[in-house]
């Protein structure tokens, strides 16, 4: 008698068979003392589906199939020297934010799923968060070797996990994944699962990946296409997640609620990055930030929310201050840029004729009337000599990091500010979202490391900016200050030159 | 408690990073130029509270917007000032601390007649 060949479900099913016993010589809650201080309620663990039953052995051949074909890419793209055919040097500087602000977070995610993995004590979301770990710990290796190639040549790059550590932008990312990971596990399946994975992923990824392809960074997209099969399993996680949640007791319905609320606002916040990169750091232009969020929030988040509405679950709370932000944040967040350009491990650029053109064109009810004249007047200082440069440290928000820049709902001619009292002392916030958290949860946002009041402290190195550079080990005048005069551009140009001379 | 945790006495624990104590006999102090967005946000210094308010205008005020095109043209009688979300009128020769300005006081300040580069709030 020969032995029937399994079908996917079955072998599936005898492959994790046994993985979720009962346990004997401890109590369960003793095994699994993190599932259940949160509040959240489960009722039966087996009603977990897992669309992709993938077992490990698969999972490994799968992996291996496609490490293969990104390091030849790789490899090809370092012999034929592909960093030459990039659209323009400046370009290199989106690699830079991506691998200090991105990739890094990558292995905060593999720590955070490795933690849920082991702290869910249902088989199935354990096994899908063990694989999902796996693959962040692999797209941080993969993006290290990616952009290796381009440490080669360009500044900025080589000391960049201690940079994520220490420089103040960076403390935003940083931040937000300290918190995910200092949360409950089912907290940090909703913050990175649901509302980083599934509701705010393509505004991050489709960017960076979309951007590198228009912009001949062949080396970056490869590892994109690398990633597109974990993505999709890690969106499905994050819709499984949440879905599970709100099906199994009423009760968790507000505590999920909260949770997007926060979460939603939070990764908003930090995609303001994704949104200055696109509007301002893309040599060649793929959309507006705008315009993506109109595409990947508005209308996907839109139906997604409707869909989630026969659980209760509601839009999140300030959504709406989100998209009329839309308009405002990426020339925000890079004017701050371009003022402390001599503390950024990237370069940065006053935009020309051509990319004001683009901007007015796609931001026709602001851009003009606010932000223009902001790049002409700053144009006209660097004409005559006296280039803009903030000299002071800026204030920021104590719950996102982020310098406390950004305008009043409905006035961009006002900063907003908030604060909260907390323990008798002020902390002061860039929106009603961010005072919110800091509300919800004051205990743990009284304790954040902000890079301002710690160099005030005196915790950063010394008193004086170059004291701060040294300890960020940010090397002044290669790896900060404006692309126009950089070691980057000086190499770049000989590159241009020298294959205008070869074309003869 | 607000914040759900598994340690029943994260109260005891929490490390407030930013008390005054921290920052050697200094308090923080956040000003801001109104409708001068070229500066991208309020910003921040630790002073002492002893100092007299005319000199945190001269020595720490004026140097740090002295880029700003309108800077030349500020008439400093005429400044109108909020201290922590109140319209007042600080008194020169008194100090911060009598001034009211407690450890993360903000101070934000409007300049009739200069709304920034072309009336923009650049
Ligand atoms: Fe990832
Ligand atoms: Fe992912
Ligand atoms: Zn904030």
């Amino acid at each position: 008698m020969t032995a029937k060949k399994l079908g996917l479900k079955q072998r599936y099913a005898h492959m994790t068979r046994g993985l979720d016993w009962e346990t004997t010589y401890q109590p369960m809650d003793k095994v699994f003392p993190y599932d259940t201080f949160e509040g959240i309620k489960i009722r039966d663990w087996s009603q977990w589906e897992d669309p992709f039953r993938l077992t490990m052995d698969a999972y490994w051949k799968f992996q291996a199939e496609k490490e293969r074909k990104l390091y030849a890419v790789l490899d090809a793209f370092a012999q034929n020297n592909g960093q030459t055919n990039l659209s323009d040097g400046r370009y290199v500087n989106v690699v830079k934010l991506f691998l200090t602000g991105i990739s890094p977070e990558e292995y905060q995610a593999h720590r955070g799923f490795a933690f849920a993995g082991r702290h869910l004590r249902g088989v199935g979301p354990r096994v899908a968060a063990q694989m999902q770990s796996l693959d962040e710990l692999r797209h941080v290796q993969t993006q290290i070797h990616t952009i290796s190639h381009y440490n080669k040549y360009f500044d900025g790059i080589g000391e960049f996990p201690h940079m994520h550590d220490r420089v103040w932008y960076l403390s935003v990312p940083k931040s937000f994944f300290d918190d995910a990971r200092t949360a409950g596990p089912f907290e940090y399946m909703i913050a990175i699962g649901f509302a980083f994975e599934y509701l705010l992923t393509n505004l991050l990824f489709v960017p960076f990946m979309s951007g590198a392809a228009y912009n001949g960074d062949m080396s970056t997209v490869t590892f994109g296409f690398s990633a597109q099969s974990d993505e999709s399993r890690h969106m499905t996680l994050g819709i499984e997640v949440i879905k599970f949640l709100l099906e199994q007791h009423p009760d968790n319905l507000p505590i999920v609620q909260k949770w997007v609320d926060k979460w939603f606002w939070r990764g908003h916040r930090m995609l303001g990055l994704v949104a200055m990169m696109m509007d301002y750091m893309l040599p060649k232009k793929v959309m507006s930030w705008k315009e993506a969020w109109d595409i990947y929030f508005t209308e996907a988040g839109g139906s997604l929310f409707q869909d989630l509405a026969r659980y209760g679950l509601k839009v999140p709370k300030y959504a709406d201050v989100a998209t009329a932000e839309a308009e405002h944040i990426s020339h925000q967040n890079w004017a701050v840029f371009y003022q402390y350009t001599h503390a950024a491990a990237f370069h940065t650029w006053m935009p020309d004729k051509e990319h004001l053109d683009w901007l007015s064109e796609k931001y026709p009810n602001t851009f003009d009337k606010y932000y223009r004249p902001r790049w002409e007047m700053w144009a006209q200082m660097e004409k005559d000599g006296k280039r803009f440069y903030n000299m002071a440290l800026p204030q920021l928000c104590n719950t996102c990091q982020i310098p406390m820049a950004y305008t009043e709902p409905g006035d961009p001619t006002t900063i907003a500010f908030r604060e909260s009292r907390f323990n008798g002392d002020t902390y002061h916030f860039c929106s009603d979202g961010c005072k919110d958290i800091f509300d919800g949860e004051p205990e743990k946002f009284a304790q954040s490391w902000l890079p301002v009041h710690q160099i005030f402290q005196g915790a950063c190195g010394g008193p004086t900016v170059p004291d701060v550079l040294n300890w960020y080990r940010l090397n002044n005048g290669a790896d900060n200050l404006d692309y126009v005069g950089s070691p980057d551009e000086k190499l770049w140009n000989q590159w241009m030159a020298g294959a205008v001379k070869a074309a003869g | 408690m607000s914040v759900t945790a598994i340690t029943p006495d994260y109260q005891k624990h929490i490390e407030f990073r930013d008390l005054e104590k921290n920052f050697h006999g200094n308090r923080l102090v956040y000003v801001h130029w109104e409708e001068h967005l070229s500066f991208c946000s309020a910003i921040a210094f630790p002073l002492p509270g002893a100092m007299p308010f005319s000199a945190f205008v001269d020595e720490v005020i004026k140097p740090h917007y002295a880029a700003h095109p309108d800077a030349g043209n500020i008439d400093w009688a005429k400044v109108v000032w909020m201290i922590d979300g109140v319209k007042t009128m600080p008194d020169m020769s008194k100090s911060l601390e009598e001034n009211g300005m407690r450890h993360k006081s903000l101070v934000r300040f409007w300049t009739p007649g200069l709304n920034g580069f072309k009336g923009s709030a650049s």
